[in-house]
């Protein structure tokens, strides 16, 4: 499987620099995606999702840094590439959107030029070049009138419009992967599906690879065949996602699992009280010895308290990282 | 753009009249006022000098609104009423003494703004060096020292020590004799501008829109060209307007330390010789120089980012 | 890190510039106006007159003692003047709004658009030179930062679940004003008000300096300054003492007012220096 991969993450550890000590804010992170595929990482805010992907593409800053393992992309270690070398995969074969489409997209600058600078700095066009394709670009992320907008400025187009415009400033370059952090997080509720539905249409016809990470494991199941669930900067599962949803395996993903609310039939039946996860994320300075759900699991055992869980394989595929796994 | 020009115009019109009242109340109706009630008082806080003065020459016996009339009729008329001491109609007083001021705080912005701007935005390229550490210490010691004191040191170092350069005076006018007031004068805002750069500058690297240009795989050097500049622009041109404003207040000082033949010293003259209708030019032509450069300043920053049209 | 640090050097220097104008009649070694003596005039410093005499004779070393008695008093003094018209002001334009936030608003952009120490130097025109003077000229004059932003927090607390509250228990609004918002907007007062405080006593020196504050032979550090002038070739020390004084005053003043900021008002960082 890691042969063909197009990205192996391998045992990442990203350390958070604090009063002289490093914290493991993510530890023994490794999963796959193969080329083309769509990986969802779903976890509670603070778990480390969103810095996984941001080490992804090199772009942690102090007091974060990258503190062990390995990330193969097209079977090459980046993880200490010297920065001029990542600067030519970065946005060119592996791009981002973020979350907040109200601040992402400079001010003061059309939005047009911003979607330009892709075609300069990756593809050497010229600005002349690069403005024209930028219309076409604007276009494939189905804005209208594409050639009257790119000159429009971020201020001049709701939340909704902006964030086309990052996914067409992250898919202008056909990069051979995506890493999209909460992109709907911010929007409306209407207007989720239509970037959503905009993400996995443009992702399929470009062959793109998508790391899509959110809070929401709804949204995850919906858009991903495969989950990896964060707990507290460690995966705590890793399946195919209507597994998950019918036999979660690990106790964190079961609550969560039982914390959706659910339209239809079960819905009917009369279970439809919510259950929620008791106690919170603990903060990166105070993990727990042991198995670092174990504060808040209720399936706890002495080993949870003393033994840190080696990640296991599941008899019908996937891995989970549970003493009591079931 | 011209609509926003003339909005902000019609803005500034306002003000202009506010400051023509607050003189007239300062002047006309405060000694107008108080002389009577006050003036048998032996510890009265008003001048009775002054307020001698202003009733013999200014007829304070009519009602305040007529008064208030006649005075904005003779400003619109750009009568500045007389002086007492030179009996010159203080139009003419102010047109003589207004370059030297205007030469020497544009020369202070200027040293103020090429040395401030780099070195508050070297500093926030490299938070915590040496060289922001030091540069931020400057600054807070830029911004605590008295000017005048300042210029006193500036004069004894390099004038009477050294005599490398005139001491005090306007001579003819020459790039030697305005060196000392402007750096004395150009090192508060200087210190200002440096650490508002600093700020700004900081402030931006750490925004979303930086962080997608970083995602973008853009260079540091170009993630600060094509977009931190601009943006920081905004801000420090803004600074830079305001500081316009305690520039000329503090020119008052400066040219009075290095006779310089200014409306500051003119002012502090008028002063201390309570020649009202001068000080009344003196602080309308201040007021009105600082509202137009601020109103530049808007311009200038509706040029560059599109948001304050719309605001 | 360097928070303490600004808090600490700043509050070192101000205490010592407190602890000299308190202590001066102890710490003085002569009196500061009577003691002239013309045969000890510009002396350089030495082990009986540490920082030297000045053109009197008097010992600048007590003159300079008893000169910081005068800034922090008119710097404390007209600074609380401002404070309070600005806290006043912008909180009741804040809270009530209407024509009065309208009347504010105007007086306030009225102020920012006269440099204050011009303005300060109007005021001194129409009144008699001294320390009253000089506090109504400084305290009427800088009220306009202060003034703005407790508007602008009182507009953002005006709005929150316990003020509104407050109002439903039937509380009148001067008791909301001053128990509810008032106590959540002093922080960042206090810092502009540190800041303000530099200011002041700069104003002081400068008008001072212009023979337009505190007249000699009253030991103000301007007016010693003023004096200073013309004896700068011959001696020099009475041009750097009284200048030092004021400097490290200001700086005491500067520094004290960022490390209060950091602690205080921990968003400003956010918002422009």
């Amino acid at each position: 499987m890691t042969g063909d991969a197009l990205l192996t993450v391998d045992r990442l550890r990203i350390d958070l620099a604090f009063g002289g000590t490093r914290y493991p804010a993510v530890k023994d992170v490794s999963f796959t995606i193969g080329a083309g595929e769509t990986l969802g990482l779903v976890g509670e805010s603070g778990c480390g999702k969103s810095i996984t992907a941001l080490a992804l593409i090199g772009l942690l800053r102090r007091p974060l840094g990258i503190g062990g393992g390995r990330i193969l992309f097209k079977g090459r270690e980046i993880q200490n590439l010297p920065e001029a070398e990542m600067r030519k995969l970065r946005g060119n074969r592996i791009s981002m959107i973020f979350q907040e489409p109200m601040t992402a997209l400079n001010p003061l600058s059309p939005i047009g030029r911003q979607i330009a600078e892709m075609f300069v700095l990756h593809q050497g066009a010229t600005w002349h070049e690069a403005e024209r394709r930028a219309v076409d670009a604007l276009a494939s992320v189905r804005v209208p009138a594409p050639d009257r907008r790119v000159k429009d400025y971020p201020h001049q187009l709701s939340g909704g419009m902006r964030q086309r415009v990052m996914i067409a400033i992250a898919l202008a370059c056909d990069p051979d992967l995506l890493l999209a952090d909460e992109p709907t997080t911010a929007l409306d509720v209407t207007v989720q599906a239509e970037i959503l539905e905009l993400i996995r249409e443009r992702s399929a016809a470009q062959g793109t690879a998508v790391l899509m990470i959110s809070h929401d494991l709804g949204l995850i199941a919906n858009m991903c065949a495969r989950v990896g669930v964060m707990y507290a900067g460690r995966l705590v599962e890793q399946r195919a996602a209507e597994e998950v949803f019918r036999s979660p395996s690990h106790p964190y993903t079961s609550g969560l699992v039982a914390s959706l609310p659910l339209l239809g039939a079960r819905a009917r039946d009369g279970q439809h009280r919510l259950k929620e996860i008791p106690g919170v994320v603990p903060a990166v300075t105070a993990f727990p010895a042991g198995c670092r759900f174990n504060p808040r699991c209720q399936a706890r055992t002495e080993i949870c308290v003393e033994v840190d869980p080696e990640e296991t394989p599941l008899p019908h595929g996937g891995l989970v990282r549970c003493h009591h796994h079931g | 753009m011209l609509p926003f020009v003339v909005k902000r115009l019609l803005q500034t019109a306002p003000i202009l009249l506010a400051v023509a009242l607050l003189i007239f109340v300062l002047f006309s109706v405060i000694p107008g006022t108080f002389a009577s009630s006050m003036s048998d008082d032996g510890h009265s806080v008003l001048d009775t000098q002054v307020m001698e003065r202003m009733n013999h020459e200014l007829g304070l016996d009519d009602p305040v609104q007529v008064r208030f009339a006649k005075y904005v009729g003779q400003l619109a008329r750009l009568d500045l009423g007389t002086s007492f001491r030179s009996r010159q109609p203080v139009a003419t007083v102010l047109a003589e003494r207004m370059w030297p001021t205007l030469k020497l705080a544009f020369t202070a912005m200027v040293f103020a703004i090429l040395l401030g701007v780099p070195l508050g935005f070297l500093a926030a390229l490299k938070p915590g060096s040496l060289l922001d550490t030091a540069s931020m210490v400057l600054a807070i010691s830029g911004l605590s020292l008295p000017q005048f004191w300042l210029g006193l040191l500036l004069m004894y170092l390099f004038a009477l020590s050294l005599g490398w350069l005139p001491s005090f005076g306007y001579g003819d006018g020459g790039f030697r004799n305005l060196v000392l007031p402007s750096v004395a004068l150009g090192v508060a805002p200087m210190a200002l501008l440096a650490r508002t750069t600093r700020a700004a500058v900081l402030e931006i690297m750490n925004a979303d829109f930086v962080r997608t240009a970083r995602s973008k795989g853009m260079s540091e050097g170009r993630v600060v060209r094509w977009h931190l500049t601009r943006n920081a622009l905004v801000i420090v041109l803004t600074t830079i307007g305001l500081q316009f404003g305690s520039v000329i207040g503090q020119a008052v000082v400066v040219e009075k330390l290095f006779s310089w033949p200014g409306l500051g010293s003119l002012l502090v003259d008028s002063v201390s010789l309570r020649d009202i209708p001068v000080v009344q030019g003196c602080i309308l032509f201040i007021v009105l120089f600082f509202l137009l450069i601020n109103m530049l300043v808007d311009v200038l920053c509706a040029v560059i980012d599109p948001r304050i049209k719309y605001s | 890190m360097k928070v303490r640090t600004n808090l600490l050097i700043g509050g070192t220097l101000f205490a010592l510039v407190v602890a000299a104008g308190v202590l001066a009649p102890w710490l003085a070694h002569t009196d500061p106006i009577m003691d002239a003596n013309l045969m000890n005039a510009e002396l350089p410093p030495d082990h009986e007159f540490w920082f030297g005499t000045d053109g009197q004779g008097r010992d600048i070393y007590s003159r300079v003692l008893h000169g910081a008695r005068i800034s922090l008093t008119v710097g404390i003094v007209s600074q609380l003047i401002n404070s309070v018209i600005g806290v006043c002001l912008g909180l009741s334009a804040g809270y009530w709004g209407g024509w009065w936030d309208d009347v504010v608003n105007g007086l306030t952009n009225l102020m920012l658009a006269v440099p204050s120490l011009v303005f300060a130097l109007a005021i001194m025109a129409i009144l008699s030179p001294g320390l009253t003077s000089l506090l109504i000229a400084l305290g009427l004059t800088n009220w306009s930062y202060t003034c703005r932003l407790s508007r602008a927090s009182t507009l953002s607390l005006k709005s929150l679940g316990y003020v509104q509250a407050a109002k439903m228990l039937g509380y009148g609004d001067v008791r909301i004003m001053a128990t509810q918002i008032l106590p959540n907007i002093l922080g960042p007062i206090i810092v502009i008000g540190t800041l303000g405080m530099g200011g002041a006593v700069l104003a002081e020196a400068s008008l001072s300096f212009l023979g337009l504050g505190i007249r000699p032979p009253s030991p103000s550090w301007g007016s010693m300054l003023s004096d200073a002038r013309d004896q700068i070739t011959t001696a020099p020390w009475i041009s750097i003492f009284p200048g030092l004084a004021i400097f490290t005053t200001v700086l005491g003043l500067n520094l004290l007012g960022d490390g209060l900021r950091d602690i205080l008002d921990p968003q400003s960082r956010a918002r422009r220096a």
